[in-house]
């Protein structure tokens, strides 16, 4: 057993513990204990992804109970992508919120790092009820985050993102309920084996909670029709709130291919191919939808909430596709579209910041260091519509090739087409109003180095994913291939044993 | 027994929804609250119903189920944390708005 499995979810822990208790400490001791645990979280998740690319799969008994009946942590290739990820997209955010954004309300520092507890535990845990707790955990931090820096507009859109939310978690309760009562197991690997074993008519319960469990994910994911919290809510909230945010719609999506992709997709069942339909239409819908709200918002900061939903439909169709290729595609564009939307959402604060008119798409003054911005947005623009020679293109065209065997190979590629293009005159025309027409602000003080630095690093992932595509694409296939087959992940979590034997107790 | 408890189950449902629907925070809050509740029955029913069993195996082939119980538990806790937050998230949202209107209008007209 690798002790190393915890210490995602205890370096969060103890810091935002730590924050808390310590009450009244200065900033500047705050962002100290922040930022060093922030990054022993980034150096601990390269660790796990050094351990995961070798292709075996660790398991953290804990409490040295065994599986079924305790808890475990799975640290396979897709568990330690996501870590890193939220790890690297967190050290951006938490990077900019140091430069000025924290001191807007108490408390920051800690519900951030209550915020990665629950991102680090959604993606470790191999428990279906853990999944709902971390779920809350990380929910309740990002209530609260949502909340930072107070006004009308964010208690507004707050309210909102809670209110659906718990409604929500009643949903993945009810999910959770049905499934057990139809397998008696809701421990993951355990419920791979047990659903492709269902009797016949258990299947339906379980069948009617995994679709519970679809609409769940889907509104986490704000795949369409469920998607209305998310401009709002992401756009209202702080900068460095937002890019970590970011991360949030991907959760919902890590869970659909945990747990519909591998868990109710192994085996050859009635349930393996039940989600498919579904998913395809909510992706094309998801697709169409977020585009024409890019399109016609008015707003920089609510257009980039719109292209996380564009985002959030290409990472469907890879997950509706369910192929090998395409779930590697996907897994492609979901680390590329994380870290690059987090780093628009912040270059759009810089852009707003600088102007008297904020984050409105109208001619008026140009930011200055315009230039430097103009090169920012253009980065993260290229990227995002997924033209060469960014991530975003390759994570495109790895799903388009997948699409290609399917039946539904027309109406795929021409959403996921048709809305770059979209996408491409919409970020061109903002890029142009904003940036380059209209006068410079007299006056103004530019922005600081240390704000434009964070943007620039989380943008700057995308030329490195294009640079090491050939190591990252061949993880990704790799770790597809881990969850579509899903016979390891079990093997490896039923056949853990305990560090120490299990003795029967003497009789009381 | 089980047809009274998806009875009231559903019963609890369809208020909560109908109290869901509501523009005022507070008629919103309740909905959340007894949904919550119908969950939390829901959940506890799907380790099947027995009564009067210890949750042992070995003791008889009707035995009560611990696990549901458990997650129960662990459901009530955190929807009681979530209810308190977001009935301090609606007072706020009532001095902000002037108005306990979900849209944060400021109208008072209209249920």
């Amino acid at each position: 057993m690798n002790h190393l499995l915890i210490l995602p979810l205890l370096i969060p822990f103890a810091a935002g513990v730590g924050l808390l208790l310590a009450g009244r400490l200065s900033l500047r001791a705050q962002r100290w204990i922040g930022g060093v645990a922030t990054a022993a979280l980034i150096l601990v998740a390269i660790r796990l992804l050094g351990i995961a690319a070798q292709g075996e799969i660790s398991v953290y008994l804990i409490g040295d109970w065994p599986a079924p009946f305790g808890i475990v942590l799975v640290l396979d290739r897709l568990a330690a992508l996501m870590l890193l990820t939220s790890a690297l997209l967190a050290g951006g955010a938490l990077a900019y919120a140091i430069g000025g954004a924290d001191r807007a309300g108490q408390g920051f520092h800690a519900l951030f790092q209550f915020q990665l507890l629950g991102l680090n535990g959604a993606f470790l845990t191999g428990d279906l009820f853990y999944l709902f707790v971390f779920f809350e955990i990380l929910l309740l931090a990002s209530y609260s985050l949502l909340l930072h820096g107070g006004g009308a507009e964010r208690t507004r859109s707050a309210l909102h993102y809670v209110v659906l939310n718990l409604v929500g978690s009643s949903l993945f309760l009810i999910g959770v309920g049905l499934i057990y009562s139809a397998t008696g197991t809701l421990n993951l690997a355990d419920l791979g084996g047990a659903l492709a074993r269902l009797d016949e008519d258990a299947r339906p319960i379980a069948a009617a909670g995994g679709m519970i469990l679809v609409a769940v994910f889907g509104l986490k994911a704000a795949a369409l029709p469920l998607h209305f919290w998310l401009p709002h809510a992401y756009s209202a909230a702080t900068a460095a709130v937002a890019a970590l945010f970011a991360i949030m719609t991907k959760v919902g999506i890590y869970a659909m291919v945990r747990v519909l992709g591998m868990v109710f997709g192994h085996g050859e069942g009635m349930l393996a191919d039940l989600f498919a339909p579904w998913l395809l239409g909510a992706a094309i819908l998801t697709l169409a939808g977020g585009t024409f709200g890019a399109v016609a918002s008015s707003d920089l900061r609510e257009m980039v909430a719109y292209l996380v939903i564009v985002s959030v439909g290409t990472l469907l169709v890879g997950l509706a596709l369910g192929t090998g290729e395409a779930l590697s595609g996907t897994l492609y564009y979901l680390v590329h579209s994380t870290l690059v939307t987090g780093g628009m959402f912040l270059v759009a604060d810089l852009i707003a910041r600088g102007r008297r008119q904020g984050a409105a798409i109208v001619v008026g003054e140009r930011p200055p260091r315009a230039g430097l911005l103009a090169l920012l947005f253009l980065i993260g623009g290229v990227a995002l519509v997924g033209m060469p020679p960014l991530s975003g293109l390759v994570g495109k065209v790895m799903i388009l090739l997948a699409a290609q065997e399917s039946p539904w190979m027309p109406w795929l590629w021409a959403a996921i087409l048709t809305s770059s293009l979209f996408v491409l005159v919409r970020l061109s025309r903002t890029g142009i109003t904003l940036l380059w027409s209209g006068e410079p602000r007299p006056g103004a003080s530019p922005a600081a180095s240390a704000l434009i630095a964070p943007a620039a690093l989380l943008l700057a992932m995308s030329p490195l994913m294009v640079a090491f595509g050939g190591w990252l694409t061949g993880y990704t296939e790799a770790a597809a291939a881990q969850v579509i087959d899903g016979r390891g992940y079990i093997e490896a979590v039923l056949n853990q044993r305990p560090a120490s034997p299990l003795r029967p107790t003497s009789p009381l | 027994m089980a047809g009274l408890l998806a009875l009231v189950i559903g019963l609890l449902v369809g208020c909560g929804v109908y109290l869901l629907l509501r523009a005022r925070t507070f008629s919103v809050i309740l909905g959340i609250v007894l949904i919550s509740y119908a969950t939390n029955l829901f959940l506890f029913a799907a380790g099947r119903l027995v009564t009067n069993q210890a949750p042992l195996i070995g003791a008889g082939p009707p035995y009560a189920d611990p696990l549901p119980q458990a997650l129960v538990l662990t459901a009530i806790v955190i929807g009681f944390a979530m209810t308190a937050f977001v009935a301090v998230l609606a007072l706020r949202a009532r001095g902000e708005f002037g108005s306990d209107r979900v849209d944060g209008e400021p109208r008072e007209d209209g249920p």
